[in-house]
């Protein structure tokens, strides 16, 4: 059956890119190969493995269990795009902690980690085991990835308090 | 992996879904993909048209309104899980939500995606027969409902018609003093339920329901086990006694060494245990 292109438009890293594209290619594969963000892993490709695991309209999704054209119209950020001027404070936490060994899990645990932190900014341990369950590292890092999001969670707080010094308190 | 190719196509109504799916080919509805995606990657699906419903207004919001929640398929199990009417109304749907694969399948995943997919393993489908839940179905003969009890007819086999989309899901409100548990022994690799062990208890005790999924070749309810709780009460003598019957009559199939069954007592067991002390 000869493939109908599709025209999908999306918001990535703050970017608004339009690509014609079969509608079975995946997001993650549209992101790595359509846009050549290599950040974003591909591990199992069988949604278990979290390597692929990006924001899509802010909410943690496995981009190799997404069609791109699912994603039409959203706004996408990926590994790429976590940074601002500076460093995220979940970079800063696995940079601190050694929250990585081989790396490959490493985009895809701090997206998760991210957003875990933007749903619940003061997680307990157990809240961050349970918030980063879909994601596998293959090295069995886990203690030093919980470690790291722990640090991020404090610097986030950090620069909250900081920046709320002159309001109210 | 890739797709086998397939037209794709946007609905915006439910009439109009309808009308792509009575065009004959092989089609599938896509809500949030975490189902149907995974079987079409292994090949195990070659739909030739994939139509999206997730911009279907219809399907989307959960209201409550004399005595039953209406929760849109479209609502994503993340949804499902914080819902402030459905953890009032029907906890029970909320506490099962909670431990569906992990966070981004629950962002993703939707309540009618996983029902019309019907996995023998799925944990959803325990929390609605549980429930006396009703599908809502909308088909060429206009709507109809399906109780949860006709609703799963075979492993990943419902009783919707070939042209028929599941708009709802109808669910009775708990009484007040219901208490409710969902235990899942989860599959080390997959995450899915070995067995699940949906159950609540109210109107004093003259309620109970108990409904098991992963474990047979469809959900079912632990009847024996019920009457015999409604009749003694849940406290800890009848406890040992209600896991016995759930898992004499529990419908297994396979189960040369008893695994099965010693499951089903073991967790029937303790999901009362859980109830009785009136955890979550």
């Amino acid at each position: 059956m000869p493939e109908v292109l599709t025209t999908v438009t999306m918001t990535v890293n703050g970017q608004r890119v339009a690509r014609s594209i079969e509608p079975r290619v995946l997001l993650v594969h549209f992101l790595r190969e359509e846009l050549g963000l290599t950040g974003t892993h591909v591990g199992c490709d069988t949604s278990q493995c979290g390597a692929c695991t990006v924001l899509l309209d802010g909410e943690a999704v496995k981009a190799c269990t997404v069609l791109a054209v699912q994603a039409h119209g959203a706004t996408v950020t990926t590994i790429e795009g976590l940074e601002g001027t500076r460093l995220h404070p979940v970079q800063e936490g696995f940079w601190a902690k050694h929250g990585l060994q081989c790396g490959f899990c490493t985009p895809g645990a701090m997206m998760t980690a991210a957003y875990l932190l933007s749903q619940n900014p003061h997680p307990s341990e157990a809240e961050i085991r349970e918030g980063l369950d879909g994601v596998v590292c293959r090295c069995t890092g886990y203690e030093t990835i919980v470690r790291a999001v722990q640090h991020a969670a404090a610097l986030m707080s950090e620069v909250s308090e900081t920046s709320g010094a002159e309001d109210v308190d | 992996m890739l797709t086998a190719p397939f037209e794709f196509r946007r609905a915006s109504t439910v009439n109009e879904a309808a009308d792509w799916l009575q065009q004959g080919t092989e089609v599938k509805l896509l809500a949030g993909g975490h189902s149907l995606l995974p079987l079409m990657k292994l090949r195990l699906a070659a739909p030739a048209m994939v139509v999206d419903i997730s911009g279907i207004p219809e399907l989307h919001g959960v209201i409550a309104h004399d005595g039953v929640v209406t929760v849109g398929a479209m609502t994503r199990h993340v949804e499902v899980v914080k819902n402030p009417l459905i953890l009032a109304e029907a906890p029970l749907l909320s506490q099962t939500a909670a431990v569906i694969g992990d966070v981004q399948v629950r962002n993703r995943g939707t309540i009618g995606g996983s029902l019309c997919h019907a996995d023998t393993a799925a944990d959803l489908p325990a929390a609605v027969l549980a429930l006396d839940a009703q599908m809502v179905v909308s088909g060429p003969d206009g709507v109809r409902k399906i109780p949860a009890s006709e609703f799963f007819v075979a492993p990943f086999v419902t009783a919707l018609g070939p042209q028929e989309l599941l708009v709802a899901v109808e669910v009775p409100s708990m009484p007040s003093d219901a208490v409710s548990t969902y235990l899942k022994r989860p599959h080390p690799a997959s995450g899915y339920p070995v067995i699940g062990v949906a159950c609540w208890v109210g109107y004093g005790g003259a309620t109970v329901r108990l409904a098991i999924t992963g474990i047979g070749p469809t959900v079912f309810r632990a009847a024996e086990a019920e009457a015999y709780l409604a009749a003694h009460g849940l406290n800890s003598s009848s406890i040992g006694e209600a896991a016995r019957l759930a898992a004499v009559h529990a419908p297994v199939e396979d189960d040369i060494t008893g695994y099965k069954r010693q499951l089903v007592s073991v967790y029937v067991s303790r999901a009362l245990q859980h109830t009785a002390k009136g955890k979550n």
